[in-house]
């Protein structure tokens, strides 16, 4: 079962680099956001996992590790804030230059100093 | 008064004029004015203690594993530069009032001021070497904007660019050598380190670290071959020159030497440095300084020159020559500070300060004539006023310490006669002119009583030096020597015929005739080639520095990202294959979970799903509804591994994410075109199967494998009932046990939804808006925009909603559920609505601004942190309560639901903030606004179908 789990790990995490280096910004937001699944899939996996033994007290002992839930938790819910984050920027950046090429082609030009 | 507390209230003031300027310029004054006070009258209730001796500490431990103790004394030292700082800021700030012109913003002006002013108050004060380090940036970087006050100067910006390009060098020099002084005297705090002289003198690190500190030192203060930023520095407004370059941060340098004199003078090495580099300064800047036809010019390299001279006898290193740099401190603080506001004044008045079209005032500036002549015939050295007296024991000095010091010190006092002298008789004698710019005559009071007080306070201590600062002198000597026993030596006007005095009356006389000389002087001095420091400054910053930074950064920073993530990931990857590789390892021995058949298409969908989302990648609608369903099976799978709370945590959040992008890719391209090469894909393609492979191998290490030490999350377990009151241990941590953290991240939320609002903002009014005017939907558009029945079915469901959001947070302590799901829940019953019925129409009835809501969410949640400071116990610290109220079962009142509710209103107002800001986008693409919440009016319907009938 552990394999299974490093496996979809490992399958989420190639394919979200790999979006992340498309060129342009729609794919590279889709990219962050499954390579936020795998994050957040491996740091709840750090807890090692358990089967039938939610951290609810009310529930007979084993319990699972409660702390890389609660992590993750936090985590799953900041990754929206970015994910808005990404996107807005992304529509701006394309509403503002008519393009969501993600790279610049040319640097601006030195801006000449002060003097 | 607290010693830390008067070096913060400068800083705390600072916030006080922007504040107050609102209410006028002399409210806006009087402010500033009460805080200097404040922090003048704290330093002087510790006056008594510190004339009898004593030398007050104070300290608390700041970060003691790294040696940086936010310790402060003071001693006679400390508390002769603290009232300096503060008197003569005091005078400053009543000269600014009526000096800065209406155009200029006071209120930023008297706030860069306190910050200085808290700065050099912190160096003075400091007993830690690194505090003092702090504070010794922070007074270049505040003195960086009080220099570039006046921004529309060019000269402002380039004096302020030089004065911090210089400072800042000489303070990272000055950190390494204060570095290595700790680490030889081991220990950061100057109450210890005076103690280690003999330590420090043997080490073979001193004279490196003598190098460095002598480097901090000379370029603050000015001196050779660092002096050139100083003049430079004058294109700053007049009070700041009075303040920074005559009275305080020049003497900042000064008051380092002073400081560790005690350890690091007495050698060779610290002889010929700081002797050497004083007695060139010395000289150097009194010739310049007569040349110079700007009067602050003038001004600033007499001061680079006095500068000089209180360095040489700092370098002398004998006790009774740091007895006169202390006495001659004071008195250039006195006259230099009034000469300095003088020739504001006649900048303000005669609108130019150059010297060749002055001339004549006396009779029309009689006031000012007669401030400007006692101030400058203290600094020519003339008996009966106090420049005359620190200069005979200097001279006394030079003398008995050899030949050419006491040469090169009479060279330096001849000119410094002539100059003192050019700057009375070419300004204010000779004939009346009549084309001066404009019409000069004496200020107000306002203006001149600042310059005249300290005139009264030169001719007081020329006159009777040992009633007036006898004491003072005593004790401030004291502490530099580091002894109380003081040589001998006497403050009066007439010490006998002394070599001295033969000395001054050569440079008086000498100086008189250079005078005389003076114009065919200045057209040689004007013809002769001479290396100008501004010119070698400035090739040396556009040659090397620019140049080289702009290759450097064009170098790594070419514009595209998709490389710098590419380079990020290998590098990544690298780090972790490279730490792999260097530790040994053996096969994980933990006992695997069986395999069963649920899990295994789990898997199989997921990786589907993966795999189909980067092969349809470029059809982004459909792109979405494939990530969908990994987060759907990600949901699945938590639930699966004991995690409700992130199952639930994970479904909400999948919601607003997909309809967040749903809403964004409206006005997004619908497609992505194909455009990277076949080898492209294959590389980026090798990178992605690299770093997914060591994913999972890293996954599966840590999986096969037990903890190395063991988890705290026992103690979680443990106390989640009995200390946190809860059964649910995931909600007791985030609300109780790491209270602290969840915090800061509902703060990150909220900053990213305001982030998101001022991004859109932006967009509102940039170029994009035209576009956006201009917007075409380039999909067919559905005609039943907000149909019957999602209208009807979102009504209904409102109610329920909110029930079920209620619920969750409440049982969130006991069971699965708490304030963020319950948040989430609540955010898509409303997104409900606002998708049945269109944004406009929703948020017509929509009480609450979001906004606030996200900032009560925050209040509450730090309310509820400080609310046990007033049971006594540190922040955030939780109680609980059960209550039995007869109908309902036990009501569990503990301070973590009204955290929870903070943290509650936080998810609910950011994620509504986010999609309603992208509605904003929408609205200006040309959305209309329906006024009915529907299309279709049921009840018109059935009476038009009622009519057909």
């Amino acid at each position: 079962m552990e394999l299974l789990v490093a496996c979809a790990i490992g399958t989420m995490t190639a394919g979200g680099v790999y979006l992340m280096l498309r060129l342009r910004t729609f794919p590279v937001v889709l990219g962050i956001s499954l390579l936020t699944y795998a994050v957040n899939t491996f740091l709840f996996a750090s807890g090692r996992l358990t089967l039938n033994a939610p951290p609810v007290l009310i529930e007979p002992a084993p319990y699972a590790d409660p702390l890389p839930q609660a992590l993750v938790l936090t985590a799953i819910v900041i990754a929206f804030g970015m994910t808005a984050l990404a996107v807005i920027l992304a529509l701006g950046a394309y509403l503002n230059s008519g393009t969501d090429a993600l790279n610049i082609e040319k640097p601006e030009p030195r801006i000449k100093t002060d003097r | 008064m607290s010693l830390a507390l008067i070096a913060a209230l400068p800083f705390l003031g600072a916030l006080l004029p922007g504040l107050m300027i609102r209410a006028g310029r002399n409210a806006c004054a009087s402010a500033t004015f009460t805080v200097s006070a404040l922090a003048l009258l704290g330093i002087l209730f510790h006056a008594p203690a510190v004339m009898r001796g004593e030398v007050i500490t104070e300290g608390f431990d700041w970060l003691p594993g790294l040696g940086l103790n936010a310790n402060f004394m003071l001693d006679g030292l400390g508390m002769l530069f603290a009232i300096l700082i503060l008197g003569i800021g005091l005078l400053i700030i009543l000269y600014a009032r009526f000096y800065l012109a209406k155009a200029d913003p006071m209120g930023q002006f008297y706030t860069y001021l306190l910050l200085f002013q808290g700065a050099m108050v912190g160096i003075v004060l400091s007993d830690n070497i690194l505090l003092l380090l702090i504070f010794w940036e922070l007074t270049s970087l505040s003195s960086f904007l009080l220099i570039g006050y006046w921004k529309h100067l060019p000269e402002g910006r380039q004096g302020a660019r030089m004065a911090l390009a210089v400072t800042g060098m000489g303070g990272l020099a000055l950190i390494g050598g204060m570095l290595l002084l700790g680490n030889i005297a081991g220990s950061y705090d100057i109450s210890v380190i005076l103690t280690q002289k003999d330590v420090i003198q043997a080490s073979p690190l001193y004279l490196p670290a003598l190098i460095l500190i002598l480097l901090g030192a000379f370029t603050k203060s000015a001196q050779f071959p660092f002096h050139f930023w100083l003049p430079h520095a004058m294109a700053a407004p007049t009070p700041v020159s009075a303040y920074l370059h005559s009275a305080t941060m020049v003497k900042a340098g000064l008051f380092l030497m002073a400081r560790l004199w005690p350890v690091l003078s007495g050698t060779d090495a610290w002889f010929y440095l700081v002797t050497g580099a004083g007695l060139i300064t010395m000289v150097l800047g009194a010739v310049i300084a007569l040349f110079k036809d700007d009067l602050k010019a003038l001004l600033a390299f007499s001061t680079v020159s006095h500068l000089g001279l209180i360095t040489m006898l700092l370098g002398l290193g004998t006790q009774i020559a740091a007895v006169v740099a202390v006495f001659h401190i004071i008195n250039h603080a006195t006259f230099k500070a009034a000469l300095f506001m003088t020739a504001g004044i006649v900048d303000h008045e005669a609108h130019t300060r150059d010297i060749k079209r002055l001339g004549g005032l006396r009779h029309l500036m009689p006031i000012t004539f007669t401030i400007a002549t006692v101030a400058a015939l203290s600094m020519a050295g003339i008996p009966l006023f106090n420049g005359f007296l620190s200069k005979e024991m200097m001279l006394e000095e030079a003398w008995n310490t050899g030949p050419v010091v006491a040469i090169l010190a009479t060279l330096g006092a001849l000119f410094s006669v002539a100059y003192s002298f050019r700057f009375v008789t070419h300004v204010f004698l000779g004939a009346k002119r009549d084309d001066y710019p404009a019409k000069p005559h004496d200020p107000g009071f306002g203006m001149w009583a600042a310059p005249a007080l300290l005139a009264v306070l030169v001719v007081l201590i020329g006159l009777f030096p040992q009633t007036m600062v006898g004491p003072l002198v005593a004790t401030v000597s004291g502490a530099v020597i580091g002894s109380a026993e003081l040589p001998y030596y006497s403050l009066t006007i007439w010490h006998g015929v002394t070599p001295a005095l033969f000395m001054s009356i050569i440079a008086v006389g000498v100086g008189l005739a250079v005078l005389k000389t003076h114009s065919p002087l200045a057209r040689r001095w004007d013809n002769a080639r001479r290396p100008e420091a501004k010119v070698i400054f400035d090739a040396i910053v556009e040659s090397f520095a620019a140049r080289q930074a702009q290759r450097f950064t064009l170098a790594l920073h070419d514009g595209a990202m998709t490389r710098y993530l590419a380079i990020l990931t290998v590098a990544v990857v690298a780090f972790g294959l490279w730490a792999f590789m260097g530790a040994p390892h053996a096969a994980g021995t933990r006992e695997m979970l069986p395999m069963s058949t649920l899990p295994v298409i789990g898997f199989f969908l997921l990786t589907a799903a993966t795999v189909a989302l980067v092969v349809l990648h470029r059809q982004r609608y459909v792109s979405l509804i494939v990530i969908s369903i990994i987060g759907i099976v990600i949901a699945l799978g938590f639930i699966y591994f004991s995690a409700p709370d992130l199952a639930m945590t994970q479904l909400t959040v999948e919601v607003v994410t997909i309809i967040l992008l749903l809403l964004a890719l409206n006005y997004l391209p619908k497609d992505t075109p194909v455009e990277s090469s076949v080898f492209r894909r294959a590389r980026d393609g090798a990178i992605a199967v690299v770093a997914g492979l060591g994913a999972t191998a890293l996954t599966y290490a840590i999986l096969a494998r037990d903890l190395a030490i063991p988890a705290i999350s026992g103690y979680h377990l443990e106390n989640s009932y009995t200390g946190g009151g809860g059964t649910n241990a995931v909600n007791v941590i985030l609300v109780d046990f790491r209270g602290f953290d969840t915090m800061g991240e509902i703060i990150v939320l909220g900053i990213a939804a305001f982030a998101i609002f001022a991004l859109v903002e932006g967009v509102l009014h940039g170029p994009a808006s035209r576009r956006l005017a201009n917007f075409k939907p380039d999909l067919p558009v559905a005609h039943d925009r907000h149909p019957l029945m999602m209208v009807v079915a979102a009504r209904v469901a409102l109610p329920i909603a909110l029930t079920v959001g209620v619920y969750i947070f409440l049982r969130g302590h006991n069971e699965p559920g708490g304030g963020f799901i319950a948040g989430l829940v609540v955010a898509i019953a409303l997104l409900m609505q606002y998708m049945a019925s269109g944004f406009a129409w929703s948020q017509e009835r929509q009480r609450f601004d979001y906004h606030a809501i996200i900032s009560v969410g925050v209040l509450f949640a730090v309310l509820t942190g400080v609310g046990s400071w007033f049971f006594g116990a540190p922040f955030l610290t939780s109680a609980n309560e059960y209550v039995t109220l007869p109908p309902l079962s036990p009501v569990h009142l503990a301070s973590a639901i009204p955290f929870d509710l903070g943290v509650f209103l936080t998810v609910v107002g950011s994620v509504m903030l986010a999609l309603a800001s992208l509605s904003r986008i929408g609205r200006r693409a040309g959305e209309g606004v329906n006024i009915t919440p529907m299309d279709v009016d049921p009840r018109e319907a059935g009476d038009s179908a009622k009519e057909a009938r």
